[in-house]
């Protein structure tokens, strides 16, 4: 008997580019979008970056990001097609009707204003009840939604509250003024994982409480699968897979389908220490300007041609640890050794052979290359630097470096721009490995990336280790990740090692409180994972 | 240890007293490395030695450099801004009259161009890059390239000689009536009006649109708030602290900057004041302009940062 809360036919997406040096033309972001929503459903949009699933996300409140533009079809909410109803029909649905809950609550809101006076502004704005009772509301609200001291946190500024706090209070704005349908983008997906978890199961009960429709936007599929009724799989703007969430979990279709469900599917045996590490760090502290001590008392080793997986939240102080080993923050107490021979706390006092045996590849591909250089120039300077080649022999070296990346010669010519993320996260690893290092720190080399192109980046990270016998520095908050390429792992909270020893320990029980709320918070992709984790924690996340 | 932000105030105060301790160093120095005896400047070509090195002894000439710094820092401290060389009179008393002339043209010159500016700022943002954006920043643009004088002479062909509508000489004195002398001020007012709006303007409407990529007026244009309201509850009180910089600078350059626009209205400011003097070799009146230009200057500017840190709800409400 449920009507059709909204309607998508056969939707078509458009936007007007502008590429540097060539004439302004329309392309075509989405298309052929058909759903429908019925009251009180969640229907989950999955796809990596660039399926437009955040775009069609906001056409069901006809809203075009940028220059965004819904050329075809009909979105129709509670019976109307909204994409013919002009501007004040809009304002009219907008907050009303439909509302919206973005990806960095923290940016999404207005830092000059009280989170009440917010939260409760599209309540007052529609005319739908009193001040006061749209206060009570939102208390009732924070309460529901778990936000501690529910009296008095809506007088608190943004910057006053952590970041799983605004993401709570971001979705009780949306649902104060009572909507039929909440667009949820990516909410959780800035968050720590395990703060991810608490605010998902927030989410997640405030949705069946109040019964509100709604869209939930994610790249993640084992987080969809814990709050969605339906999943719909996009790629490239286009439908690939529609179907319940059980069906999409167990037993998906398509091929697409069937390889988002089995990401992270890497397996490596792990490696035994050898007699001597490579590279030893002692009883390392550190602190940014003497004030707040950053790391404490930290000892790892990392033996030739294995991988050291260094995990923990944000804050925990894993890239300073980084950080100390290349020499750009000397430490306070402690000594590294390399080889054997005590390296020189300091960047500026190594020696030019130390900076080649150590490199680094990070976060973001797309910042560490210089963007008016060519590949071939990016990969040649270290072959320059180190080993003085030239000419021929350079780009003879450059070529056979691209093809252990698996991209070829033909790409020599190209500028970074040109380059899709994961390309460009090659040519970052191809530039350290010019250097023939015997150390490579990774950090977070895969986590701007979508699922499916970081297992590729692993996996030739993997067959490169076996290929050059490098050994890793693997930083990352991503556990999938750590479970699938490490030799042993160093867990970290606030500062200190937790746990620190062979995978194959670290990952065994018992564990210590972190650990195990580390190792439980990562979604799994399984029917009713959320609620069996709720029930069985040790400990909170700090980040709440 | 107070609130952060009385610490913060009154560190900037005391850097502002320090500032302006320096800057009336660098006055004091300025005036002293000018070319030329002051004591023959008074006595004229002809004096006899024996009477020029007798007014040296009288005006303490003849004292260290240091010395006499510190006698008139002393003097100044205490209100006394000594004695005009010209006429012998205190240079307090020309000053004051003087001062609140100036004050008067550049309040009022204030009073119309900072609200004026920042509403067509406001105007320029709603309808960006259409025809009024594209009028508001032609015209302000144009305004500001021409040079104040020529702005100036240009308003008293048109409007005071062809249309006869505002005289073109701005004295005022204090049996005037304040409208008769609004209608006196009209042309100095207008030309400092079109010299200070543009930049005002532009910078209101840099700061908003900046402003205006934020992910939260997204969130506001999904509450269904109206574009106007957007602008003014979600983007304005974000965008001030810039705009009240760029307006307090302008208020600075009003004070200190008339100096033009009263020579060429002959109105009867401080302006006119320093310029007359420094023609006459009047080092002491010369001083006593520079250092309340100082002053000014500095304590407007003082007031524009404590405006960007109150303003600043991160510093306002600290965790």
């Amino acid at each position: 008997m449920a009507e059709n809360l909204l309607e998508i036919k056969n939707l078509k997406i458009g936007a007007t580019v502008y590429p540097p040096g060539e004439k302004p033309h329309d392309i075509t972001i989405a298309q052929e979008i058909s759903l429908t929503l019925k009251k009180g459903q969640v229907m989950g949009l999955i796809g990596e970056s660039g399926a437009g699933k955040s775009t069609i996300g906001l056409s069901a409140m006809s809203y075009g990001r940028g220059g965004v533009q819904l050329t075809g079809g009909e979105v129709i909410v509670n019976g109307r097609d909204i994409l013919q109803i002009g501007a004040q029909g809009l304002r009219e649905l907008r907050g009303r009707e439909v509302t919206y809950v973005s990806q960095s609550a923290a940016a999404s809101f207005n830092p000059a204003m009280r989170l009440m006076e917010q939260v409760i502004e599209t309540t007052l704005l529609h005319g739908l009840s009193t001040k006061k009772q749209a206060e009570e509301r939102a208390v009732e609200l924070f309460a529901a939604l778990g936000l501690p001291d529910p009296e008095n946190i809506g007088n608190r500024y943004p910057h006053q509250v952590s970041g799983g706090q605004l993401q709570r209070a971001m979705t009780a704005m949306a649902l104060c003024p009572k909507p039929d349908l909440i667009v949820f983008d990516e909410p959780t997906t800035a968050l720590d994982v395990t703060t991810q978890i608490d605010v998902l199961a927030a989410i997640k009960k405030a949705i069946r409480d109040t019964g509100v429709a709604a869209l939930y936007i994610t790249h993640d599929l084992a987080v969809v699968a814990q709050v969605s009724d339906e999943i719909l799989v996009l790629r490239h703007g286009r439908m690939v897979e529609h179907g319940t969430t059980e069906h999409i979990i167990n037993s998906p279709k398509e091929e697409y389908t069937q390889q988002l469900v089995s990401a992270h599917s890497i397996q490596h045996e792990e490696k035994k220490p050898t007699e001597k590490p490579i590279l030893s760090v002692e009883n390392i502290s550190a602190s940014y300007g003497g004030a707040i001590k950053v790391l404490s008392n930290v000892s790892v080793d990392i033996y030739p041609g294995q991988t050291l997986a260094v995990v923990g939240e944000s804050g925990s102080g894993k890239s300073t640890l980084a950080r100390v080993i290349t020499g750009l923050l000397p430490p306070s107490e402690g000594r590294i050794t390399f080889e054997g021979e005590e390296l020189s706390p300091a960047l500026p006092e190594r020696s030019i052979e130390d900076l080649r045996q150590l490199q680094m590849i990070y976060q973001m591909a797309d910042v560490a290359m210089n963007p008016r250089q060519t590949v071939g120039t990016i990969i040649g300077r270290p072959l320059e630097l180190y080993f003085g080649m030239r000419g021929a022999e350079k780009r003879k070296r450059v070529i056979e470096l691209l093809d252990e990346i698996e991209m070829g010669e033909k790409f020599i010519d190209r500028y970074p721009a040109e380059l899709s993320g994961g390309q460009k996260q090659r040519v970052c690893i191809a530039r350290s490995l010019a250097a023939k290092p015997k150390l490579i720190i990774c950090d977070e080399v895969t986590s701007a990336l979508d699922p499916l192109v970081a297992d590729g980046i692993l996996k030739l990270l993997l067959d490169l280790q076996k290929v050059e016998d490098v050994a890793y520095l693997f930083i990352t908050h991503d556990l999938a990740t750590v479970k699938s390429i490490s030799d042993s792992i160093a867990v970290m909270y606030q500062g200190e090692l937790v746990r620190y020893g062979q995978k194959s320990e670290v990952l065994a029980p018992p564990f210590d409180d972190y650990t195990d709320l580390l190792l439980s918070s990562v979604p799994e992709m399984k029917l009713g994972w959320l609620e069996e984790v709720i029930a069985h924690r040790k400990m909170e996340s700090a980040g709440n | 240890m107070g609130h952060p932000i009385l610490n913060l105030v009154a560190q900037r105060i005391a850097l502002g007293c320090l500032l302006l301790l320096m800057a009336s160093v660098l006055i004091f120095i300025g005036t002293q490395i000018l070319p030329g005896d002051i004591a023959q400047s008074i006595l004229g070509q002809s004096a006899t030695p024996e009477a020029v090195a007798n007014l040296r002894k009288d005006l303490g000439l003849n004292d260290p450099a240091y010395v006499r710094y510190f006698t008139w820092l002393s003097g100044v401290l205490q209100g006394d801004l000594g004695v005009a060389l010209s006429n012998g009179k205190p240079i307090a008393q020309a000053v004051g009259q003087r001062l609140s002339n100036t004050l008067f043209l550049a309040g009022w010159a204030a009073l119309i161009s900072v609200p004026l500016a920042v509403l067509l700022g406001l105007l320029a943002v709603q309808y960006k890059n259409r025809w009024p954006d594209k009028l508001i920043s032609g015209v302000t643009l144009t305004t500001i390239s021409l040079p104040e004088f020529f702005l100036g002479y240009l308003l008293i062909f048109f409007i005071s000689v062809q249309l006869r509508w505002f005289p073109s000489v701005a004295i005022i004195n204090d049996s005037m009536s304040l409208g008769q002398k609004l209608n006196t001020i009209a042309l100095p007012v207008a030309v400092l009006v079109l010299v200070v709006l543009a930049q005002m303007m532009r910078m209101t409407r840099a700061a908003i649109l900046n402003v205006m990529q934020s992910a939260y007026i997204e969130t506001a244009e999904l509450k269904g708030i109206t574009p106007f309201q957007v602008i003014r509850k979600h983007a304005f009180p974000n965008a001030i602290a810039p705009i009240i910089n760029v307006i307090m600078l302008n208020l600075a350059y009003l004070v200190v900057g008339v100096v033009i626009v009263e020579v060429v209205f002959a109105y009867p400011g401080m302006g006119q004041y320093l310029v007359d003097h420094v023609s006459k070799r009047d080092v002491p009146v010369v001083q006593a302009c520079a250092l309340i230009f100082a002053s000014v200057y500095i304590s407007l500017n003082i007031v524009a940062d404590i405006v960007s840190i109150v303003a600043n709800p991160r510093l306002r409400h600290p965790k």
